[in-house]
């Protein structure tokens, strides 16, 4: 165990501002991807509920192409490949990371709604159509209010994965934490001191996450009981 | 009031309702009884589209249910449905349940939506639950309070798909109950049941199903009495 004792910590030190912006493009990276994964999450798990095959079927081969490949090769090919065609030239590799951030987990979105939605008793819609409701007012008044309490959890397990994977697009040169031990790693020729920082950075991000996630799903994770949910989280 | 002409249904390859034919009058209470799986629940759920008819047709105060051209959502807020499972939702207080549709569609403002749901669950004798979340309160009491959600719309014909089904029998009659009194009202009801007590004496008529057909229909009186298709006494003979 002497190496640990040799570790040079003070190189870290010298690269700080390379670690903290790491920390913060990491962050940006996250919470955008997660942020428009969901929202095109949405309307993709709602498409996969549909009885309509021309929006069932492009819905289902999208979630199954983004889930059955690797993310990695996903990067490469959005950044690589994909947008160049689309707009001629790059978009830069922010943009590249975002974007295949949001598509990636809009795909494993698409199915925590498609679930969540499917969970609720059939009953459910029944009921709300035979008062007159149209489609659109049994989704949003009675499925989704209920799905969404279902769907919480499994969210949450997404944004901690989510910020874990955000660290596969330093292959394109996002400046992100990895990114940032990549560099001093180069630089130095020593491992040990940047990688261990760049997990440790990620071990605290993915800790103050878990505890939002927790608090969140206090908050939403509840019964419909009001008596019952004063003191917080419930046992079904 | 409802029309339903050579009504067929058929999921898949199972032919289920082959050829229904019925009229039921403005005021009248229909009780339709049969076996398991002889097509009630379809038969009362093609009334109101909740099932989509194969052939033939339904009327409802002349309008055709399955006419492309007919909005159904404005024939099912005239047509109330209380389901077996009551169907509640449970993420809504019982008055929500109750003043959420009309407030909806009718675009009733909240204050006058609650006194008519106040009013409604006088009458289902819960007005004291209003507060209540669904999963509160027992078994009959939350299908009185599906009862009012559904009056709430201000039905012209109410559906009830075996009401009393999936409720303990202490809790049975109370249901029964704020129906005998719906149906003194003057309400236009379609019931599917098993409860002979009340077909024989609330119904006006009685429809007996088998197989995908309504074999015999009549009085009450008389289907109970004297049934004359070998179906129907084979049916009767066990249930009573
Ligand atoms: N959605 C469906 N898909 C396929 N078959 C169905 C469906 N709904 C009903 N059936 C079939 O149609 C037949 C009639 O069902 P239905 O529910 O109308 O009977 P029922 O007379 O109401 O019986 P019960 O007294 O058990 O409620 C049954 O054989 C049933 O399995
Ligand atoms: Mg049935």
């Amino acid at each position: 165990m002497d190496f640990l004792f040799n570790l040079r910590w003070d190189i870290i030190w010298n690269y700080r501002e390379l670690f903290l912006q790491g920390i913060w493009i990491t962050i940006v990276l996250t919470v955008s991807g997660y942020i428009g994964g969901i929202i095109l999450g949405v309307f993709l798990g709602l498409g996969k509920t549909s009885k309509k095959k021309w929006i069932y079927w492009p819905c289902k081969i999208y979630v199954d192409l983004f889930r059955g490949t690797p993310l990695l090769v996903q990067i490469l090919i959005i950044h690589l490949a994909l947008i160049p065609t689309i707009f001629g030239h790059s978009l830069g590799v922010m943009f590249s990371g975002i974007a295949a951030l949001v598509l990636n987990s809009a795909a494993y979105n698409a199915e925590i709604f498609r679930a969540g939605i499917e969970s609720i008793d059939k009953g459910q819609t029944e009921a709300a159509r035979s008062l007159g409701l149209t489609q659109g007012q049994a989704m949003r008044k009675v499925i989704l209010p209920q799905a969404f309490r279902r769907m919480v959890p499994p969210l949450g397990n997404e944004f901690i994965a989510l910020l874990k994977d955000s660290s596969l697009v330093m292959v394109i040169a996002v400046n992100d934490i990895l990114y940032a031990a990549k560099v001093v790693a180069g630089a130095y020729q020593k491992f040990w001191e940047p990688y261990l920082t760049a997990a440790l950075l990620y071990l605290i991000l993915t800790f103050v996450v878990t505890k939002i996630v927790a608090y969140v799903e206090r908050r939403f994770s509840i019964d419909y009981n009001p008596r019952k949910n004063k003191g917080g989280r419930v046992a079904r | 009031m409802i029309k339903v002409e050579n009504l067929h249904k058929t999921f898949g390859k199972l032919e289920v309702l082959k050829g229904i034919n019925c009229e039921v009058t403005e005021k009248e209470v229909v009780c339709v009884i049969g076996p398991s799986g002889s097509g009630k629940s379809t038969f009362l759920r093609c009334i109101n589209l909740l099932e989509e008819i194969t052939d033939g047709a339904v009327y409802i105060g002349g309008a055709q249910v399955n006419d492309p051209k007919t909005n159904i959502n404005d024939i099912r807020t005239e047509v109330g449905m209380v389901f077996q499972q009551f169907n509640l939702f449970p993420h809504m207080s019982v008055i929500d349940n109750v003043t959420m549709a009309p407030m909806l569609i009718r675009k009733m403002d909240k204050k006058s939506a609650e006194e008519l749901a106040l009013e409604l669950l006088d009458k289902v004798g819960l007005r004291e639950k209003a507060d209540n979340f669904p999963q509160q309160l027992s078994g009959g009491q939350q299908q009185r309070v599906a009862i009012a959600r559904a009056l709430a719309m201000k039905p012209k014909v109410m559906l009830f798909d075996e009401p009393t089904s999936a409720l303990d029998p202490e809790m049975v009659q109370e249901v029964l109950d704020v129906m005998k009194a719906l149906a003194k009202e003057g309400m236009t009801m379609v019931v599917v049941t098993h409860e002979m007590g009340f077909a024989r004496e609330v119904a006006d008529r009685v429809i007996f199903m088998d197989g995908g057909y309504i074999v015999e229909e009549g009085l009450p009186s008389e289907i109970f009495a004297n049934p004359k298709n070998d179906r129907t006494k084979a049916f009767l003979g066990k249930i009573l």
